[in-house]
């Protein structure tokens, strides 16, 4: 069990969606709203080819972040949350092997088993690859102000892999 | 918001600040990246946000800092939808624990200006090249998989093998109401020419990537813009195009069966004419569909041709009025269906050079020649029933009208939203469908009649 905050897990369950920061090839960050499917040991994100430049840059540079800021997204709560971390793409299977996370991301959005059911109509949504990302750093806002200084969590390497 | 890639910052800064927050992001000096969401107060005409330095985190002004407006609305049971997004880049400063963006760039994405599919559909370019760089990696190529059901259906554009099934099928009824029914002759001509029609879909495919029509055309929908098979990467070009020829071989296979065992030259004439039709669809030197003679073509290929091709097979080559004047309809409404999924296509078609009606004429013009010649095909049919050529049992297909009707009145409102447009070419494929069923039961009422009451005449 990766040894972040309480509350972080509780965010990471509860996101309807995140933000993914990947680093791109000039070192500028470039973000990504997705779905963040938290397994109590790593987070994990998924990307479709469609949209695969953010895979590309996390090839390029393993260092990410996923912030947990939207409130409508998490059930009103008003706490923010920062998880620094290193990233990898898993897409040794783009056509299936994500299927893996489909219970828990299920859970978030129910209707993707229906559209998985007819991806005939559309294929390339469903070529995905896994960003899997182990925590390294957390940052948290109980309050969600970005005046008041951030609780700050360091995750050992150990402890994630 | 039209485009996915690049936006101005003047653009950026406009749509960000629709956002009750944003999240101010910058490349921490470990190599992470590091956010925080923060209120900024943002003048698009100074090209500026300025917000509170977060406490605790200080923002760097020796590299890009980025600001991202996020939302979306959840839907329980669903999900979530109404996904908007965008970032803006810059240089910041800071001055008396503020910090003042200064936007150069930005990037974003809002579904209800650019539709997910759309959007999909723009970025296919980018799954191309993604399973590319997968594929030089690994040293063997890798591809977008579908099961080969899924592959075949969408491929072949199979669901649309209706257009064909039905002029066929009231063919042959037509003929044993005549006393003319041959069970094997009728199979093989259904599937002879289900194979044309197959073979014309995967050719049109083939021939439009070719043209380019299809890769300029980001807006495809189930009905329309081809099968996309081979822009997804799922087939090549040419297993396509191999796939066609034997569809076309097969065709040409039962044909001469067919010639052999029930032929004539009425048949030889119609199979003949049919082939042209069914390759000239596309291919060079005829290329209908880009001469704006696609409609034309479709109406003749999918009315009178395989409606008195099936009549004529079961009949040893005799020809009548009846079944080219209840060929008439039919070939009126699936001309109707290509030239309403003519209209999402258009832009496309007209980079490609594809002269189609809607390409060539005003949405009015269009709409009015949909009303005019769907009406044409109910006039048809009541004048050919009062002049005694048609069954009164036909008249069931007057029960369809409620269906041209909504197509018609949908027309005008989703003219430029292909998927908006979607619900309505759904109903015109139903129209053509339903009428030929009403058509066909209209004949089984006929051949009933005519067994158990021989005597009884259903014409006027």
């Amino acid at each position: 069990m990766a040894d972040i905050p309480k509350p972080v897990a509780e965010l990471l369950d509860a996101a309807l969606v995140g933000e993914l920061t990947v680093v791109d090839g000039a070192g500028r960050p470039v973000t990504y709203p997705l779905i963040p499917l938290w397994d109590g040991e790593r987070v994990f994100m998924t990307s479709s080819t469609l949209f695969s430049r953010k895979l590309e840059h996390i090839n390029g540079n393993a260092k990410v972040s996923v912030s947990i800021t939207v409130p409508v997204a998490v059930g009103g709560r008003h706490d923010r949350a920062l998880i620094q971390g290193d990233a990898r793409v898993i897409d040794s299977d783009p056509h299936g092997e994500w299927e893996r996370l489909l219970p828990i991301w299920e859970v978030k959005e129910p209707s993707i088993v229906s559209f998985l059911k007819v991806r005939v109509a559309l294929p390339l949504f469903f070529e995905r690859a896994l960003i899997e990302i182990t925590p390294r750093r957390v940052l948290y806002w109980s309050d969600g102000d970005a005046a008041t200084a951030p609780a700050e969590t360091l995750v050992a390497a150990g402890e994630a892999a | 918001m039209r485009s996915t890639d690049g936006l101005d910052a003047r653009t950026g800064l406009d749509k960000l600040a629709t956002f009750p927050y944003q999240i101010a992001t910058w490349v921490g000096d470990d190599g992470y990246p590091v956010s925080v969401a923060v209120d900024a107060r943002i003048s698009p005409t100074e090209l500026v946000a300025r917000f509170a330095g977060p406490a605790a985190l200080a923002v760097p002004t020796d590299r890009d800092v980025s600001l991202t407006g996020s939302h979306i609305r959840p839907q329980p049971g669903y999900g979530y939808d109404e996904r908007r997004h965008v970032t803006v880049w810059g240089r910041a400063t800071t001055l008396d624990g503020g910090v003042a963006l200064t936007a150069d760039r930005a990037w974003g994405w809002d579904e209800s200006e650019v539709p997910f599919f759309e959007y999909s559909e723009r970025s296919v370019g980018q799954s191309r090249k993604y399973f590319d760089a997968l594929s030089v990696e690994r040293g063997t190529p890798v591809r977008p998989k579908l099961s080969l059901g899924f592959l075949t259906l969408r491929a072949t554009r199979l669901p649309f093998l209706t257009a064909t099934i039905v002029p066929v099928v009231l063919g042959i009824l037509i003929a044993a109401t005549h006393g003319s029914f041959d069970l094997v002759a009728a199979l093989l001509t259904v599937i002879g020419a289900s194979f044309v029609q197959l073979g014309l879909n995967v050719a049109n495919d083939v021939f439009d990537t070719a043209s380019g029509a299809d890769d300029a055309n980001v807006t495809p929908t189930q009905f329309s813009g081809g099968s996309r098979v081979i822009q997804y990467g799922l087939v090549s070009f040419r297993r396509m195009a191999t796939i066609a020829t034997v569809c076309y071989i097969a065709a040409g296979v039962i044909g001469l069966i067919l010639l052999a065992t029930h032929g004539s030259t009425a048949l030889l004439v119609i199979g003949v004419l049919g082939f042209i039709i069914s390759i000239g669809y596309t291919a060079p030197p005829l290329k209908f569909v880009y001469r704006g003679l696609g409609e034309v073509a479709v109406a003749l290929g999918f009315g009178p041709m395989m409606l008195l091709g099936a009549y004529v097979v079961q009949t040893g080559g005799t020809l009548a009025w009846e079944p080219f004047v209840a060929s008439i309809p039919v070939a009126l409404l699936a001309a109707l269906i290509l030239y309403v999924n003519e209209i999402p296509d258009r832009r496309g078609d007209a980079i490609a050079g594809k002269r189609t009606l809607p390409v060539r004429f005003s949405r009015s013009t269009v709409v009015a020649g949909y009303d005019v010649a769907v009406t044409a095909a109910y006039v048809v049919l009541v004048l050919a029933v009062v002049a005694g050529i048609l069954p009164v049992p036909v008249l069931l297909m007057l029960l369809t009208i409620p269906l041209a009707l909504r197509v018609s009145r949908g027309l005008i409102p989703y003219y430029d939203n292909p998927y908006g447009l979607m619900s309505i070419m759904g109903v015109n494929v139903q129209l053509h469908l339903r009428a030929g069923l009403l058509l066909a039961a209209a004949y089984a009422i006929v051949l009933v009649v005519g067994a158990v009451a021989p005597g009884v005449s259903l014409f006027i």
